[in-house]
């Protein structure tokens, strides 16, 4: 499963598109929004982490079927089906790569982002955190979602259309931690359904991605 | 004898068929007896006026909305366990259905809200998670459409619909959490046997409900017959193409 | 260890297209499937590797030995032959010998990119795939398409004096003559009949 793992690494960064695009894309996102609703810094402040949160939503579901849809087409995944490697483990490891080539990286930029927004100084740690809670679940759903539609031509758009209803626990309580955080409350309800929400999805999901895949796959 | 008899498509639809006109008639009667009470024969509330009686529409398309989705979490599995194709195919006719039933209780409340709230829509607790049930009608919906295999569709939307409801349940409590409301509490707590609505609302309340739960049944019934129909001529066609 | 399949149904698209389908191969030998397009010999290899679900009878072969291999190689076109090699040794627990790439030609390709090579290099190294897994029973779906006469005879002369001299086993389905002189097996008269039962829909018909 590492060799899974550093094998996905590897071709994220060599592939170029993989840590870039969805970075560039979060950036696009938050650039956009003070164009749509005005630059008043008291209103941007007020929406800031609603917006990080969404635009950070969007960046991860931007690059979600390209979790299997490659390994599909070079034919990867039924040699990986018939390999030692439980296809549980492949759908864990396959959610972590996600995890690490879109989610850590927006979870990084995400405070550089809040100034474009005027975030409330309070928040900052927070929208670390609540990013670096939440993420992992957005990743581990999206894989789950990603092996359903595997097969399908058309799939990243029904995939989204699957996708996003799951995401909204998620979205709820990360941007509400933040916004607590915002407004000089305690988060830590909302911190710790989103962990519970993350550890819950990467015991559960891989089960659920791997029964999708042999569907997929027969 | 076992149930799982009926899970034949021949004997579910030889058993089904001359079931409907009952059923169906019974659904009328129900919701003509109840909606005429209900509308005409019922004094107007206190506060809210005439407007109250679109609680006869409201609550049971509400109540069948989620009913619907618990039903096709159920056929679900059973389809799952024991691949009986009539359950699949019950799943898939039902979110139709559902999904009618989920917008009928969002155009209702709607409707009733603007007179009421002074608003056609809140982000209330409630409207929200109907939103958020409707959205997952619809991909249920469309993972049906989207994939041509009849059994790989089953297979992944029983998935979905397993995965969706245990998210479902999530995004109500979440939703709980993030706004507390305008809506007023359940019309018909089961749990603590309380009523929240007076006796002469109440009778033809539940008259209306029966009506709606018996129309689903008989339209459940319908359209699985449909199902099973068009499943059965994709299995011909197969058999004539090889 | 041997690989035993009796009276196997096997179906596309939940249609029974092969039925009684028998079998053995024993150690060291190999199995040459034949018959016209479409008759299911893909759906058979995919059913015996245990990708699909067999719809009657019995695949018998010791677990985890099987490995499967089709047109598509599994070959990521970002990483190196090297590299690409070493991640299916490493999944399936095996070292990565030297000696495949002299076997199937490639030392000179070690570090170049798969997705500068050619359609018959790419297979080449497709094909090396199955000489670094390790494993004992191999189910190969055309595994000579796109190749040169000089690199089949290579796959070939690797398939006997490596793979099955050390006690494999092979099931192949090609179109082609691999020159190894190996026995074959008709697929046409197991082809299912029309109304051949235990098809996944056969309670509608």
């Amino acid at each position: 499963m590492i060799a899974l793992l550093r094998r996905d690494l590897a071709l994220a960064v060599r592939a170029g598109g993989g840590f870039g695009l969805g970075l560039a894309f979060f950036l696009i996102v938050v650039v956009l929004v003070p164009f749509g609703v005005g630059p008043e810094a008291e209103l941007l402040t007020r929406i800031a982490p609603g917006i990080l949160w969404v635009a950070a939503l969007l960046a991860a579901l931007l690059s979600l079927d390209r979790i299997f849809a490659l390994d599909f087409e070079d034919g990867s995944l039924p040699l990986l089906a018939t390999s030692p490697l439980p296809l549980e483990g492949v759908a864990l490891v396959k959610g972590i790569a996600h995890w690490v080539t879109t989610g850590l990286p927006l979870t990084l930029a995400a405070p550089v982002l809040g100034f474009l927004l005027n975030l409330a100084p309070s928040a900052y740690l927070w929208l670390l955190l609540s990013l670096a809670l939440g993420t992992p679940a957005l990743s581990m759903i999206g894989t789950f979602g990603a092996a359903l539609t595997v097969g399908l031509r058309r799939g990243g758009l029904l995939m989204s259309l699957l996708v996003l209803p799951l995401y909204i626990p998620t979205l709820i309580f990360g941007a509400e931690a933040v916004r607590r955080g915002a407004d000089g409350l305690d988060p830590s309800t909302s911190l710790l359904m989103l962990a519970g929400i993350t550890l819950g999805s990467f015991a559960l999901l891989p089960f659920a991605a791997s029964l999708a895949l042999r569907v997929n796959l027969r | 004898m076992s149930i799982w008899e009926y899970a034949n498509p021949k004997k579910f639809i030889a058993t089904t068929t001359p079931l409907v006109p009952w059923v169906m008639g019974l659904a009328i009667a129900c919701l003509v007896v109840g909606l005429v009470w209900g509308f005409f024969f019922t004094p107007d509330d206190f506060r809210q006026g005439s407007t109250v009686k679109i609680i006869y529409l409201h609550v049971p398309s509400a109540l069948m909305a989620i009913n619907a989705w618990f039903m096709m979490l159920i056929t679900s599995l059973i389809w799952l366990v024991r691949r009986h194709h009539v359950s699949a195919l019950a799943a898939r006719a039902a979110a139709p259905i559902g999904i009618v039933m989920t917008l009928i209780a969002l155009i209702t409340g709607a409707i009733w809200g603007q007179p009421m709230w002074g608003t056609w829509w809140a982000w209330d607790p409630r409207l929200t998670s109907f939103l958020i049930l409707f959205l997952f009608y619809l991909g249920y919906i469309a993972l049906w459409e989207a994939i041509e295999d009849p059994d790989t569709a089953a297979d992944l939307t029983s998935v979905l619909c397993i995965v969706g409801s245990v998210f479902a349940v999530l995004s109500r409590y979440a939703v709980n959490f993030w706004n507390q409301g305008l809506h007023q509490g359940t019309s018909v707590p089961v749990a603590t046997g309380e009523r929240t609505v007076s006796d002469v609302f109440f009778v033809p309340l539940v008259i209306c409900m029966v009506g709606f739960g018996v129309l689903f049944l008989g339209l459940v019934l319908i359209r699985t017959q449909t199902e099973i129909r068009a499943r059965r001529m994709k299995a011909l066609e197969a058999r004539m193409r090889s | 260890m041997e690989l035993k399949v009796s009276d196997l149904s096997v179906a596309r698209g939940g249609v029974p297209v092969l039925s009684g389908v028998s079998f053995d191969v024993a150690e060291g030998q190999a199995l040459v499937l034949r018959g016209a397009n479409g008759i299911g010999k893909t759906t058979l290899l995919r059913t015996l590797a245990g990708l699909q679900p067999a719809l009657s009878g019995n695949v018998d072969f010791p677990e985890d030995t099987g490995a499967y291999a089709s047109h598509t190689d599994g070959i990521k076109t970002q990483l190196t032959v090297t590299e690409n090699l070493a991640f299916w040794a490493d999944v399936h627990g095996a070292d990565l010998p030297d000696r495949v790439f002299k076997t199937f030609d490639l030392e000179d390709l070690r570090t170049r990119l798969a997705g500068t090579l050619s359609a018959g290099q790419k297979r080449r190294v497709g094909l090396a795939r199955l000489g670094v897994i390790g494993r004992k029973v191999l189910f190969l779906d055309e595994p000579t398409v796109s190749l040169d006469a000089f690199s089949v005879k290579m796959f070939a002369s690797w398939l006997r004096d490596e793979h099955l001299a050390q006690g494999g086993i092979a099931v192949i389905a090609t179109h082609i003559d691999l020159g190894l002189d190996l026995p074959e097996l008709e697929l046409a008269p197991f082809r299912a009949a029309a109304d051949a039962g235990g098809g996944s829909d056969e309670a509608f018909l």
